[in-house]
């Protein structure tokens, strides 16, 4: 079970990669354990995130497949 | 309505101009439009240039929830958005909210919405270059004054 990691902005800076792959656990994780996975810390406040390009929460369920996002607060206009 | 990202510099007049000769003319009693551009300060320090970083296929689709949604809530006659990303200079357009219907009121409220909608919602973010060349992520929309 496999999903495709986005990182935007400040974040993606940060962490000097635009993307990765992570492996899911069986049964499944959300936007939040999966940050807690690949970072072994908490989500930073404020982060935001999308699943499969739709607003997500960290609380949002990740399945195969699922391509994540987490992001900054956004700041267009 | 219509939705773009732009990667140049783009004439937001040209667009209004194009985009309104689609709107039927016996109808279209109203036009409200914002242009945004990019000013050469924020927060009380020069801005010598900014890019625009976004997020191909959801910032689109979140554009264009936020444009259905304002069509389901006011009777429009048309919409048009556009949203510059990339390298920006000071004085480019970096956005263009119109929109068109028989009255004011619902043209200027939608504009309105649709605008600050975007700015909390979309998926852009900012990094701003200042004059001694740092550089600096905006965490923030700036008050509306």
């Amino acid at each position: 079970m496999t999903v495709r990691v986005h990182y935007f902005a400040r974040l993606r800076e940060e962490l000097g990669r635009p993307n990765e792959e992570a492996e899911l656990p069986a049964g499944g994780t959300t936007v939040g354990g999966l940050w807690q996975q690949l970072h072994q810390d908490a989500p930073p406040e404020r982060l935001m995130a999308a699943v499969n390009q739709e607003q997500a929460s960290l609380d949002t369920p990740v399945s195969d497949g699922d391509e994540v996002a987490y992001f900054p607060p956004v700041t267009g206009g | 309505m219509a939705v773009e990202i732009c990667h140049e510099d783009f004439d937001p007049w040209a667009l209004v101009a194009r985009a309104e000769q689609a709107i039927p003319a016996h109808a279209r009693g109203a036009a409200s439009v914002f242009v945004g551009r990019m000013r050469d300060f924020n927060e009380d320090e020069d801005v010598t240039a900014l890019f625009l970083e976004h997020y191909p296929g959801m910032t689109e689709r979140e554009l264009e929830r936020i444009v259905a949604e304002a069509e389901a809530r006011w009777p429009l006659l048309g919409c048009h958005v556009a949203h510059r990303v990339g390298d920006v200079r000071p004085g480019d357009a970096l956005v263009l909210v119109a929109t068109w219907s028989a009255h004011r009121v619902a043209a200027r409220d939608a504009c309105s919405d649709i605008l600050e909608r975007l700015k909390h919602e979309a998926p852009f973010w900012k990094r701003e270059t200042l004059t001694d060349g740092t550089q600096r992520w905006v965490e923030k929309n700036t008050p509306g004054f």
